[in-house]
């Protein structure tokens, strides 16, 4: 294992070197679901497509939005989102920052990159005061497409969910069926979920409810 | 139910997003050493609770997850402003309808100066 101390941090890359077989949030309920009522397929008829993005690399940043700033674009080319609720994304569309807070942002790479990521960050970030956390682990994406994943939403949530409120570019931590999960609209026809892995199931479960009168179909 | 505008995610949330953290502006004693008993006593225990305009403490516990306060009437229920940490209120007791414009501009004249020094001081 490739440990690196950055003064009095040690970091340690999350991904076993041995084959353990790695198990997304959604595993449980896919596989369950499965054995008693199979997961549906998406058809043509289906009015919403869900597909977990599992396994990416998810990392937590907090510190002053200036230096923060530097690092990320130096790093990976991507404008820290300044306004409240800002996602950006990269030109292909794999990596994005998103607001959470006056100083926090999420940090999504894809999965493997995120040790690779986190060191770079760290050299570019030297001396000035900030965190960053692997948060990989504990929480997964889930991406709703189709045309009636707007109405899936509007059943779950209520935030305002309407394109006048939520453009493209923007993205809430919300309460969502009595729990909560972050909701990003990164494409005009495309929403993304992050499901937090305790509330995972739960959600998954209750997504497949709600989205069973527009056919709802799960790309495996 | 409430309709409160964060003002750090700058947007109306629903109530059920926030936490209500008692009252606001409770400022610690500078020496705990040489307080009183009754000092230390009303600082930890006594609260305020007026009917009329009241200074709030709230948490957006689902949304950003920062603490602001929010100028409230507990008897009518009508929200009159939300403001962030370290700021001062427009509506009191004293000034129902508002204080002076002069007064208000003066307190983010001081509040943006700090903002300010502070994002510097994270640069350096």
């Amino acid at each position: 294992m490739s440990d690196i101390t950055y003064g009095q941090v040690a970091t340690f890359n999350t991904h076993p070197e041995a084959a353990i077989p790695s198990e997304s949030p959604l595993s449980v309920a896919f596989n369950q679901i499965s054995v008693s009522t199979p997961a549906p397929a998406v058809n043509h008829a289906s009015g919403v497509r869900l597909e977990e993005k599992a396994f990416l690399g998810h990392l937590i940043l907090r510190g002053g939005a200036i230096v923060l700033d530097e690092a990320v674009r130096k790093v990976l080319g991507i404008s820290l989102p300044g306004q409240p609720l800002g996602l950006a994304l990269d030109e292909s569309g794999e990596r994005s920052v998103q607001w959470l807070s006056p100083d926090e942002w999420l940090l999504i790479v894809p999965g493997g990159e995120e040790f690779e990521v986190e060191q770079r960050l760290r050299d570019a970030l030297g001396d000035a005061h900030y965190a960053i956390v692997d948060a990989s682990g504990g929480q997964t994406l889930v991406s709703l497409e189709g045309e009636k994943a707007r109405e899936l939403l509007m059943k779950s949530t209520n935030y305002d969910v309407h394109p006048s409120n939520f453009p493209v570019g923007k993205a809430v931590s919300v309460v969502f069926a009595k729990s909560s999960l972050i909701l990003r609209r990164p494409a005009e026809d495309r929403y993304e979920l992050v499901l937090r892995r305790s509330f995972a199931d739960y959600l998954y479960r209750w997504i497949l409810d709600a989205g069973a009168e527009y056919g709802i179909g799960v790309q495996r | 139910m409430f309709y409160i505008h964060c003002p750090y995610c700058d947007e109306y949330r629903d109530e059920e997003e926030f936490a209500p953290k008692g009252q606001a502006h409770i400022a610690r004693p500078e020496d705990p050493e040489t307080c009183s008993d009754e000092e230390w006593g009303a600082y930890l225990f006594f609260r305020d609770n007026p009917r009329g305009i009241h200074h709030e403490l709230w948490v957006h516990a689902i949304g950003c997850r920062k603490f602001f306060n929010i100028t409230r009437n507990s008897a009518s229920y009508a929200i009159l402003e939300t403001y962030r940490m370290g700021e001062q209120p427009r509506f009191s007791a004293e000034h129902p309808e508002g204080e002076p414009a002069e007064h208000g501009a003066a307190v983010n004249v001081v509040d943006e100066a700090g903002r300010v020094a502070g994002q510097e001081g994270v640069k350096a």
